[in-house]
Parts: C-alpha cells; sequence; structure tokens
C-alpha cells in the first residue's frame, strides 16, 4: 500500500527520444533500493571507526570521571599514573594547549574539568597507554581530593533554587489570561516525562592521528564533522585547517552524535598531541551512558480553559527541561519543545513557557525529535485530559481542535497551511484502522475483564522542518565526475544508518540520467565539504540531496552546453537519461560524453551550495517562519494491560506518515516503523534512574531497556501517504522524514492511560507520567481504583 | 609444555598458545582483524557480538549462537567458531540468511546486523528453527536493534524460516566432523597466561575433584555468562578459572519417573525442553530467561551456585522441592535448594565443594506456577519473581511454598505467608490473608528495577493470580502474555 513515486528527472527538459535505452535504471530517485551499504552490513565488511587497520604505535585513551555531582577539585596527583606501566601521557586541564571550553554554542563544557566537577562522570584526567586495559588501570593510581558543594538533580530543586542554563523564553498568541477566565470548563495540572538514552549500537569513538606540521586527522563517529573539526582546532590552539575529521559511516546516532563526539574527539586529538603518536578513545557502554547526553526530561504544568466539545479557548503550558550542568544545545530544543507545544491543534489564546533548569546531571543533548516529542506530548496529555473531563472520546477532542481554515496560526505566528492534510490524515486512519469498531469492541472487552483491559489511542503528528537556528539551514557537496563516467559524491551529510547517502546518490544519479551503481559515495570529510551543519533536524536529504543536486546540475550545464556547440544542435536537444547522452538525433554512451568533454577540456567537477529560502525567526519577538514546511503523519495503537502487574503488549499499530514523493519508499518506511518503536520505548519501559548521589544507575543494556523484536505491535501496519507532493520546493518534492515517525508512538503511550482509564469505567482521571513503565502503570490503575471508592482491588 | 587452545575458525584449524585466559572471543577475534563482529555493550545483552559455536552432538554438528563478549577464548576448545565473515564465500554469493535481510532492508546503521546474522544463521541449522513466531522471537530476542524497529528483521526471519536450509555448511559437514575428531583430547586443557594466571578444563569429575582439592579457591566457570561480566566490567582478574565446560558427568539430564536430575553443567538451552515437558510454566519462564545466546551458554548450575538474589529459575525451584548435589573431593551430600542461599551472594558450599547436580522432584497432586516481571518481557531482569506450588486435600491446604525473588537479598521463602496458607480452605479469604502476611515476609529494596511499594504490591497480586489460575477463574485474566 505504500507510494511508489513515478520515475523522472528532478527537472525533466526536452528529449529527443531517438533512441530510447533500457526501460528504467535502478535506482533513480523513487526506487525502494537498500541501503548502499546492506550487503557490506551484513557480510560484516562494513568498516566502523573501531574497525579501520591501528596503525603501528597506536595508543588508547581513558578518562578518570568525577565521582561526585558537584565538588571543587581539592587537589589532583597524577604523578603515580604517569609512571604506570604502558603509560605515556596524563593530562588534565592545566595541560590543554589553547581553549579548555568546548561548548557548541555557549561555553560551559570543559572538556577536563578544571577546579570544578559538576556532574558524575565528568571528564578530569585523559591518559593515553598502550593498551586500554593499562590506561584503565592509570587511572586508578590517580590521587583526586574533592569538597562536596550542594548539588541540584532535579527539575523541582532547580525550579525551586532558580537554577538555570539559560533565560526563559515565552511565545504568546491571543490572550490566554482572559481567555481562560472565560472559558466555560478549566482544568490545570501538572505531570512529568523521562529522558531518554540514544543507545547507538556503536559507542562514541574517535582515532587521532597526527600528521606533520602539527596537522590532525580524525576519525570520529560524529553527526557533525565540522564542529569537531573546529572544537579539536580550538583545544590544540591552531587553525581550523590543521584538522581535518571523517566519517564514513555511524554504528547510529540518533541526535547523541551531534555535539557529544567533541569531547571523545577533542582528547584523542589531546593525547595524539600530546604523545606524537595515533591515539583512539573508545568509550565503553557504561561510560558511553554515565558521560554523554541524553533526551532532556521535562516537567509539565498546565491550565487550560475549554468548552463542551473539548475546543481549546485558551491555555497557559510551562515546560521546565532539565538540562543538565551546562547550556549544550538546550537553548534550542526547549525552543523546539514550545514550537510543537500546539502538535496539530489551534491554540487561539496560548502562553508557553521554556524553562531551562540547570542541575548537576549530565548535560542533556540533542536525539530524535529534538525537544519536539516532548512538546507534543504535552499538549497530547492535556487533549487526554480534557477528554476525559468530558467523558468523550479522545479522538473526537483531538479532531475539535485541529487546525483548518481560520484557525491557521501557530502560537510562534507561523501559518499552518496543513489543517487540511492533518484532517485527511486523520479521516484515512480512523477509517482505515477501524477506529470507532474497535473502540466498541473495546468497551465490550473491558466490561468483560476485571484484570485485563484493553486501551486504544490515534494521534496526529506536525513537525515542522528547519533548524530553528537559521544560519544552520545550509550545505555543500562536491561532485567529481570522471571521464570513464563514474562519478565521486561527497556532501556535508554524515550517515548515521538513514540513508542519505543513498538517497542523495539517487537523486545525483537521476540527474545524469544513469544508474546508480556509477556514483560513488565518499566518507564525510571536513577537507571536502567545509563548514557543514550537522546532520540533525531530519534535514540530512533536503539540505545535502540539494547541494549536491547543485553541483550536478552544473556540471551536467557545462556538459550540454558543450555537446550542443561540438553537434552543433540546439542545448534544448540535449538530455541525459537511460545512461545515454542524447545530442540532437545523436546518443553517445554516458562515459563516452564524459570522455569527450574531458579532451575538450570541460571542467567536470563542482561544488554546490544550497541555503533554505522563506525561513527566518525572531526570537526576542518569538514570531516568524522558522520551518520551511511540515511533515505529517497519525498513528493509532492499541494496547493491552494486565492491571495485576502494570505489564501490558502494544497489540497493534496503525501508521499513516507523509513523506511528501518520497526519494526511496523502502528507507523511508525504515525510518517511520524505526522511529515509532524507538518512540514507544521512550514513552514505555525505557527509564533513566538516578541514584540519591546523582549516579545514573541504569548504564547498559542490562539496566537500561530498549524494545526487542517482541515489543513490537504483533500487528504493524505502516503506509506512506500517496501521491502528496511537498508544495515547497524540496529536492524531489519529499519531506523529511528522520524525525517526525518518533512522534505517532504518542499513540502508544496514550492508549496505556486509557486502558488505565478503563480501570474506573474512563469516569475519573488519569495521572500517568512517561515512561510509562509497568511500575506507573500499576500505580496509575491503584489510584484510579482508589478514586473509585472501591478500595484496592479486592478480586472478581 | 604450553597449554594450547585448538579449535576451528571458520574451516581451519586454529592454535592458540597460552594465551590471558579471560581474554574474551570478541577480543581476540577484533585483535586478529576480524572486525565484522562488534562491541555493543560487551555484557552479553545487545547481542551485536553474536557468534555461532559449533559442536559434536551425537554425530552432527549442532550450531549454537553465544555472546563472544563474554565467552573467554579457551572456551573455544575443540570447537568450531564461526563468525559473520565466514557465512559467504570470498566473493561469492551471500549467504541465504545474509540475502534475506537485505532482500527486506533489515540493515540501518548496520553495526547490530552481524550479531543478527549470526542468530539467524544457527536458526537456519536447526531444522525446527525459525518455523513460528514465537520461536522467532524467542531466537531474535538477544539481539538488540535501535533504527529499524525490527519489522524487516522479523520478515527477514520468517522467510529464511520457509526457506529451504542447504547452505555449503550442511555440504562441508563430513569434513568439519573429521577436523573436529582431529582436536579431541583425553586430559584437559590447562595453560597459563602470560601474567601467570592459570586455567584448567577438566573433562571428568575425577579431575575436576583433583583439581578443587588442589586449588580449593578456584573460581568455577560454567557459561561465563555471570563471570564474563566480572571481568568485563569489573575489570577482576581470577586465577586460577577451572572451567566446566567439558566435564561430561555435570552435562547429564537424568529423567526418572519421581524426579528430573540435572547435571550443574546443562545449559538452560538444553534444560528447556525437559522442564517445559514437565512444567509448562517452567518452561515459559526459562523461555524468557536471558536471550537465546545466554541460555545457549548459561547453566543452571552456575544459576544457583552464584547465589544471585534475581535469578529467574530459583523461586520456581524452591516452590518445586528442589535439591542440590553438593560435592567435596567425591563426598556427596543432599541439601534443599532454600538452605544454599545463606545471604547476599554468600552459600552454604565449602571450601573445595562444588555443585554437582540438582534435582527436582515431581509434584503429582500439586498446583504449581511460576511468575517473572521486568520492565521489558525478553531479556530482562526481574522486579519480582515468584514461584508458589501448593498441596490440597479436600480443599485445604496441607502444604505451601511461596519463594521470591528480587525480594530479599536471596531468593526466599515467605514463611509468614505460607502459614497463613496451611491448614485452611483455599479461598480467596485466606489468600487474602497471606498476601497481608507478604508484608511483614519481606522489606524489599527501592532501585532502578522497582520500588519497593510496587514488589509488595506485586508479589501479592502475584498470588492473587495463582488463586484465580488454579481455581479455574483463568478466564478473568487471560495471561497479558498470551
Amino acid at each position: 500500500m505504500r507510494d511508489e513515486p513515478g520515475f523522472g528527472p528532478t527537472t525533466p527538459g526536452p528529449v529527443h527520444d531517438a533512441n530510447p535505452g533500457p526501460a528504467r535504471l535502478r535506482g533513480a530517485a523513487g526506487d525502494p533500493v537498500p541501503h548502499d551499504s546492506a550487503a557490506k552490513h551484513v557480510s560484516g565488511e562494513a568498516v566502523y571507526t573501531d574497525d579501520i587497520p591501528e596503525l603501528p604505535g597506536t595508543l588508547h585513551a581513558y578518562v578518570l570521571q568525577s565521582p561526585r555531582a558537584h565538588a571543587r577539585i581539592l587537589r589532583l596527583d597524577v604523578s603515580a599514573a604517569r609512571r604506570a606501566p604502558g603509560v605515556h601521557a596524563v593530562l588534565t586541564a592545566g595541560d590543554v594547549p589553547g581553549a579548555v571550553d568546548i561548548g557548541p554554542v555557549f561555553p560551559g563544557d570543559p572538556v577536563l574539568a578544571p577546579e570544578l566537577v559538576e556532574y558524575v562522570g565528568q571528564a578530569v584526567a585523559a591518559i593515553a597507554a598502550e593498551t586500554p586495559g593499562q590506561a584503565r588501570a592509570a587511572a586508578a593510581l590517580i590521587e583526586a581530593e574533592y569538597e562536596d558543594l550542594p548539588a541540584i538533580l532535579t527539575v523541582d530543586e532547580a525550579l525551586e533554587a532558580g537554577s538555570y542554563v539559560g533565560p526563559g523564553l515565552t511565545m504568546r498568541l491571543g490572550e490566554s489570561a482572559a481567555a481562560l477566565a472565560a472559558a466555560p470548563r478549566r482544568l490545570s495540572g501538572s505531570f512529568a516525562m523521562g529522558g531518554q538514552d540514544h543507545f547507538y549500537l556503536e559507542g562514541q569513538i574517535a582515532y587521532a592521528l597526527p600528521r606533520e606540521d602539527g596537522d590532525m586527522l580524525v576519525h570520529s563517529s560524529t553527526q557533525h564533522p565540522s564542529e569537531v573539526q573546529h572544537l579539536i582546532a580550538k583545544v590544540l590552539g591552531r587553525p581550523d585547517a590543521h584538522v581535518t575529521v571523517e566519517v564514513r559511516r555511524m554504528g547510529g546516532g540518533f541526535g547523541g552524535k551531534e555535539t557529544q563526539p567533541a569531547l571523545i574527539a577533542c582528547i584523542a586529538a589531546l593525547l595524539a598531541d600530546a604523545t606524537g603518536r595515533p591515539v583512539k578513545y573508545r568509550m565503553d557502554r557504561d561510560d558511553d551512558m554515565v558521560m554523554t547526553g541524553k533526551r532532556h526530561d521535562f516537567q509539565v504544568r498546565y491550565e487550560v480553559g475549554f468548552d463542551e466539545e473539548g475546543r481549546i479557548q485558551g491555555i497557559e503550558m510551562d515546560l521546565a527541561a532539565r538540562c543538565g550542568m551546562s547550556p549544550d544545545l538546550s537553548n534550542a530544543v526547549v525552543d523546539r519543545a514550545m514550537f510543537h507545544a500546539d502538535n496539530a491543534y489551534f491554540l487561539a489564546n496560548a502562553t508557553v513557557t521554556g524553562l531551562r533548569c540547570k542541575t548537576n546531571t549530565v548535560s542533556n543533548t540533542a536525539f530524535r525529535g529534538f525537544g519536539g516529542p516532548q512538546g507534543m506530548v504535552a499538549i497530547e496529555y492535556v487533549v487526554d485530559e480534557i477528554a476525559r473531563a468530558l467523558g468523550r472520546d479522545p479522538l473526537d477532542v483531538r479532531r475539535a481542535n485541529l487546525y483548518g481554515p481560520g484557525r491557521d496560526l501557530t502560537h510562534y505566528h507561523q501559518p499552518v497551511e496543513d489543517g487540511p492534510l492533518l484532517a485527511a490524515l486523520m479521516d484515512d486512519l480512523e477509517a482505515s484502522c477501524a477506529y470507532r469498531e474497535r473502540r466498541r469492541a473495546i468497551d465490550a472487552f473491558n466490561a468483560a475483564h476485571r484484570v485485563l483491559k484493553k486501551g486504544l489511542a490515534l494521534t496526529p503528528v506536525k513537525f515542522g522542518i528547519s533548524f530553528t537556528a537559521t544560519h544552520m539551514n545550509q550545505a555543500g557537496a562536491l561532485v567529481h565526475l570522471y571521464q570513464d563516467g563514474s562519478i565521486q559524491l561527497n556532501h556535508g551529510g554524515t550517515e548515521m544508518g538513514q540513508g542519505v547517502h543513498t538517497k542523495v546518490a539517487q537523486l545525483v544519479a537521476t540527474e545524469f540520467g544513469v544508474g546508480l551503481d556509477r556514483v560513488r559515495i565518499m566518507a564525510t570529510s571536513t577537507g571536502k565539504v567545509p563548514n557543514t551543519s550537522p546532520t540533525a533536524a531530519s534535514s540530512g536529504t533536503d539540505l545535502n540531496g540539494a547541494a549536491a543536486l547543485r553541483a550536478a546540475r552544473e556540471i551536467r550545464n557545462r556538459m550540454t552546453l558543450f555537446l550542443a556547440e561540438h553537434f552543433a544542435e540546439p542545448a534544448e536537444s540535449v538530455a541525459f537519461r537511460d545512461g545515454i547522452v542524447a545530442v540532437g538525433g545523436r546518443t553517445l554512451a554516458f562515459a563516452e560524453a564524459c570522455h569527450l568533454a574531458y579532451v575538450n577540456r570541460i571542467h567536470l567537477s563542482a561544488a554546490g551550495y544550497y541555503r533554505t529560502p522563506k525561513i527566518w525567526w525572531d526570537r526576542t519577538e518569538a514570531r516568524g517562519r522558522p520551518f520551511y514546511y511540515f511533515a505529517c503523519g497519525a498513528a493509532a495503537t492499541e494496547v493491552l494491560v494486565d492491571t495485576l502487574t502494570g505489564e501490558y503488549r502494544f497489540l497493534r499499530a496503525d501508521l499513516l506518515h507523509d513523506c511528501g514523493t518520497s526519494v526511496n519508499p523502502a528507507i523511508d518506511l525504515g525510518q517511520v516503523e524505526g522511529g515509532y518503536v524507538q518512540g514507544l520505548g521512550w514513552l514505555s519501559f525505557e527509564e533513566l534512574w538516578w541514584d540519591a548521589h546523582g549516579r545514573l544507575r541504569t548504564h547498559a543494556p542490562s539496566t537500561y531497556k530498549i524494545p526487542t523484536g517482541r515489543d513490537v505491535p504483533a500487528d504493524f501496519r505502516v503506509r506512506l501517504v500517496a501521491n502528496q507532493p511537498n508544495r515547497e520546493d524540496v529536492v524531489h518534492r519529499s519531506k523529511a522524514v528522520g524525525e517526525p515517525p518518533l512522534m505517532l508512538a504518542i499513540s502508544g503511550y496514550l492508549a496505556l492511560k486509557d486502558a488505565v482509564a478503563a480501570v474506573g469505567g474512563h469516569r475519573f482521571p488519569v495521572h500517568l507520567d512517561a515512561p510509562a513503565t509497568p511500575e506507573r502503570v500499576l500505580m496509575a490503575c491503584e489510584a484510579v481504583r482508589a478514586l473509585g471508592a472501591a478500595g484496592p482491588w479486592a478480586g472478581p | 609444555m604450553p597449554g594450547t587452545v585448538r579449535f576451528v575458525l571458520g574451516d581451519r584449524v586454529v592454535e592458540v598458545s597460552d594465551p590471558d585466559p579471560t581474554t574474551t572471543v570478541l577480543q581476540w577475534l577484533r585483535a586478529q582483524g576480524r572486525t565484522g563482529t562488534k562491541e555493543g555493550c560487551a555484557e552479553g545483552d545487545c547481542g551485536a557480538c553474536t557468534v555461532v559455536l559449533g559442536s559434536v552432538d551425537d554425530g552432527r554438528i549442532s550450531y549454537r549462537a553465544v555472546n563472544a563478549c563474554i565467552l573467554f577464548l579457551p572456551m573455544l576448545d575443540g570447537r568450531q567458531l564461526l563468525t559473520v565473515e565466514d557465512l559467504r564465500e570470498p566473493r561469492g554469493p551471500l549467504h541465504p540468511v545474509q540475502q534475506a535481510l537485505v532482500d527486506h532492508h533489515g540493515s540501518q546503521c548496520g553495526f547490530c546486523t552481524p550479531g543478527f546474522v549470526m542468530s539467524l544463521f544457527a536458526e537456519f541449522h536447526r531444522e525446527e528453527g525459525l518455523k513460528d513466531e514465537e520461536g522467532i522471537q524467542d531466537a531474535l530476542a538477544g539481539n538488540l536493534c535501535r533504527c529499524t524497529g525490527y519489522r524487516p528483521i522479523l520478515d527477514a526471519a520468517r522467510r529464511v524460516g520457509a526457506a529451504s536450509r542447504a547452505d555449503r555448511f550442511a555440504v562441508e559437514e563430513p569434513r568439519m566432523l573429521a577436523l573436529l575428531e582431529g582436536l579431541r583430547r583425553d586430559t584437559g586443557l590447562a595453560l597459563t597466561g602470560p601474567d601467570g594466571r592459570r586455567w584448567f578444563a577438566p573433562r571428568c569429575l575425577a579431575e575436576l575433584q583433583a583439581l578443587l582439592d588442589a586449588h580449593p579457591d578456584a573460581t568455577l566457570l560454567a557459561g561465563a555468562t555471570d563471570v564474563g561480566l566480572w571481568v568485563t566490567k569489573q575489570h577482576r582478574r581470577p586465577d586460577p578459572v577451572v572451567w566446566l565446560g567439558d566435564v561430561a558427568e555435570l552435562r547429564r539430564i537424568a529423567q526418572e519417573p519421581d524426579r528430573i536430575v540435572l547435571g550443574a553443567g546443562v545449559s538452560y538451552a538444553a534444560a528447556l525442553p525437559v522442564l517445559a515437558s514437565r512444567w509448562p510454566a517452567f518452561g515459559a519462564l526459562v523461555r524468557r530467561l536471558g536471550s537465546a545466546q545466554i541460555r545457549n551458554s548459561g547453566t543452571i548450575g552456575g544459576n544457583i551456585a552464584n547465589a544471585s538474589p534475581i535469578g529467574d529459575g530459583m523461586p520456581a525451584l524452591i516452590a518445586l522441592g528442589a535439591r542440590l548435589i553438593l560435592n567435596r573431593a567425591g563426598l556427596r551430600r543432599t541439601i534443599p535448594i532454600e538452605d544454599y542461599f545463606l545471604g547476599y551472594r554468600r552459600t552454604a558450599l565449602l571450601p573445595g565443594e562444588f555443585l554437582e547436580a540438582v534435582e527436582v522432584p515431581s509434584v503429582p497432586g500439586g498446583t504449581f506456577a511460576t511468575y517473572k516481571v521486568s520492565k521489558r518481557r525478553d531479556q530482562d531482569i526481574s522486579a519480582v519473581a515468584a514461584g508458589f506450588s501448593v498441596t490440597l486435600e479436600e480443599g485445604v491446604v496441607t502444604e505451601a511454598r511461596l519463594a521470591f525473588g528480587g525480594m530479599a537479598e536471596i531468593p526466599k521463602r515467605a514463611a509468614g505467608a505460607e502459614a497463613a496458607l496451611v491448614g485452611r480452605p483455599w479461598t480467596l479469604e485466606t489468600v487474602a490473608a497471606a498476601m497481608e502476611a507478604l508484608g511483614t515476609d519481606f522489606a524489599p529494596l527501592n532501585d532502578m528495577r522497582a520500588s519497593a511499594a510496587y514488589r509488595i504490591l506485586v508479589a501479592r497480586n502475584l498470588l492473587m493470580r495463582f488463586h484465580l489460575e488454579s481455581t479455574g477463574q483463568a478466564e478473568l485474566l487471560e495471561a497479558a502474555d498470551a
């Protein structure tokens, strides 16, 4: 049932079809070809950073971590560690030749703690030794003395103390206070949602190789090579041009390798610089989970006024995030949470405030959705509570609040044109998943079962596409066409499994009218494409695909002009398709045309550059058009809960997602399914648990549980929306797909809430924080039973 | 004379002389430049390092998936090791399990993929492997993927399950059997690593007894699913290590009319069909214990002997009245399993004594059930595990064994709750009193797995569930994992 968009060049030109080639070449834009590395993945041949053969003399890094959440370092004696077997260097903050701070946007992240430690796990000293074991053993010889300072660990404590990493921001539309006062019905409340560890299967790693003249080549598992390059240069006290950062592929990123790899790469580079030898720093899983940032956990407070239909008249919402010990990207993360506190709903009179709490915990960071999911959970929870208060089906209340004609302005003053699309998606899904019939069947089931309860929820997703830091919406590419007709493709995007290389290569192949096999995908390197933005915000294909297309088009245009002149035919008669180049009535094999151009001294290499049009954002006024467009979807999830233990199974999920005209429907479908399951993990049983000393106790898969195959709904129906080209001029009229589907999983969370509500016959409010672990579900059931005055459950 | 580990890697014999005895197979492979096998966690929980071990079983080669990250190199002795690099002939076509993953778009970042490939490969070589949904899920529950959402991987597994099982490994089986036959040794492997730490792999009980006589403080190693983590996570350097995996007597399973006797070296995978046929509930529990990889390596004996408070199988064994056969220099004694656990990781074992076998009596008249409650259904450690057995005479409880894991520092019986049942009719009122008594029987911990309040509530509710199920009111429940 998925969309199979038609084949065609991105900008079709006039084609004289004198000698048509093969019917269709493999891998054109729109083809569901496998990931470019699929065969290498399954055969073990794909090379990740840790698989690069180590040069002789390679040293291994280990880092001494702070055992305290907040303390002054009184004494740090590394002399014994320096004398330990195999050790070549031990560095502390004072040994850093350049700047110590590696904060990506704002300062606050010292590469090694100078005199203060601000979270358990913070890097205090770095060791390079001949084996990882020797480096670890040496760390145990470092003598450190600390003086504890009061530690703030939770959002509540931070709010109480007024502890923030940056100023708050408020977005306003209309008059919320007056609307609340005038509303027929009002509700207020608060709830919390937890963070999430990225749990990329490949942990953080960097391999630094010193070169001549103080240059440094660093293989880094990073979504942001340019930033890693810049920060390495900064800590070494050298110009950016002395540092090259390269990454062929990551074993997963999900936002966790946007700013976080800088710490790992800078330490490897500092040690390599200090010793003159190659240094590899591979964090083991526990260190990775303790030392690097995660999705922000949020506390939400709300007051909402609504009418008897559940239509929101006025709303005030505070979104308070635990940012950890430094700003990192938290400013933008909380902004994006605020931007998505409407999800798909028109909030006529809204005041949305974002608070950035500073705590003595690891600095939270980018994670797929970048705050958007938290904002969306907030509004969906509120809408669910409105429905429960009115005794209405939550789907009806959602429908009543959807954006639509005349109700189409966000609380940051960007018009929304997607109301009809959202309504159509929900119509389609409501019918195709048989929502109403299943609702009745579930009611009957719940009436017949005392212990088992089912829940169902259908929720929309509207996710803004573009970096909200407008300057980041730019990309570069470098395309080389060789005289034998083969193509090397370089662009600023990084491959973390999402298939950006495959999709961009499909676009380039289509531009030249050749098969995908001709396009060689190169590792991402700051030496090939400079000043790149991170591969983040779902933007990889939109931005880098457009830049690569421009480079390819530049070369194609040069060839077109040359061939037209060479054969004395009009330029309009030159066409690249099906592996040939048609010039007037003549056809040349693609390679032949390339060779001909080369011997006639035509430049067959070009850099492409792209910046997103139309967007602007005035943060001071909290208004603008931060998003080029929205990506939309809808999902319905059904769950079965055992109300004796709180355990549950997701029985069925129906997903419908809008990728515009997909560049690769197989890859996009993979993003939709994978995003949904990752979101389901976040909201169900992925629980980060800190003890009273600020130590993360869930720092390995033995204690931190991401979904397994059996946690995926047994009945899993996923479709891409057909015939819905992006109205904006995005490559192939596609839409970004990396992050938006994660939020389809909110339907799973609200299905759990629905099942808990069924314990009380849907007559009582339900408080259910996320993640909705079996424990939280059982305790929520107990609370509903208590409200039901039946007392604790006492048997059938 | 050096101790030499000899095994088949792919299709050729490899000899490694006197390696560090607790080098993991993963570390060794990657140091050889065989980097297809990945480290995702180094604790046997993510499956990225999954490799396949081949060993001779009844004249055939049997393949099983294991975690290379917590498998010590000397444990390969006499076996065949296959990694992801071995499946495809050089420059040849992909193996059917590899091709299925490609065709179904089963990889995104690809880092977990070699592990999935090897789990599927092991199942490909089991006739009954991947034949139904539960079998597919059981086979893959020990492999985490963070990208795909699993659907394409499960689809690939379904295709493999429905396809012919012919591949070049089947063709080459006779040659491989001959190679492995050539690796057989008559006396156990003994080796000394570069730092002087020793490894012994006795072949029979007599050898084992002699070794323990000489080294009463030796670390006894069975499947390494726990001791492996001492090394990879706690960075301990055990010395000497006595590995039980080649002691033939410890791998025996005896099914007698009134009892089942499981040697301490019997893996959970080997015990599963035996337990499941006698006690389906126990079988269901074991299928949720660890993962296929863990059950292939981990042993019941090891699970008991390490005295973890959260061993999933302990409450069931206690409820069934299991008894342990302990052996010290050939002198045997038998104790009830609950008497083995003295305190947190403290046991009744004397120096030089080892667990030889566990015997589980059948309970003809009794009603038995066992439950596990955890955040995630598969491969999680229980917040609460329970094993219940009650014997009734004319509706009155004559014997009750209620055992819990996760509720105290040891797997433990609920004395107060048992007392509240015995001599009383098996009714809701009686059960309510027993539920109440659980509050004084236990004072569980708050930790990352669950709060104390949740543990107590769940323990009580599990007893309630047991009552409802045993009195024919199960239709009110329908197991949530049905």
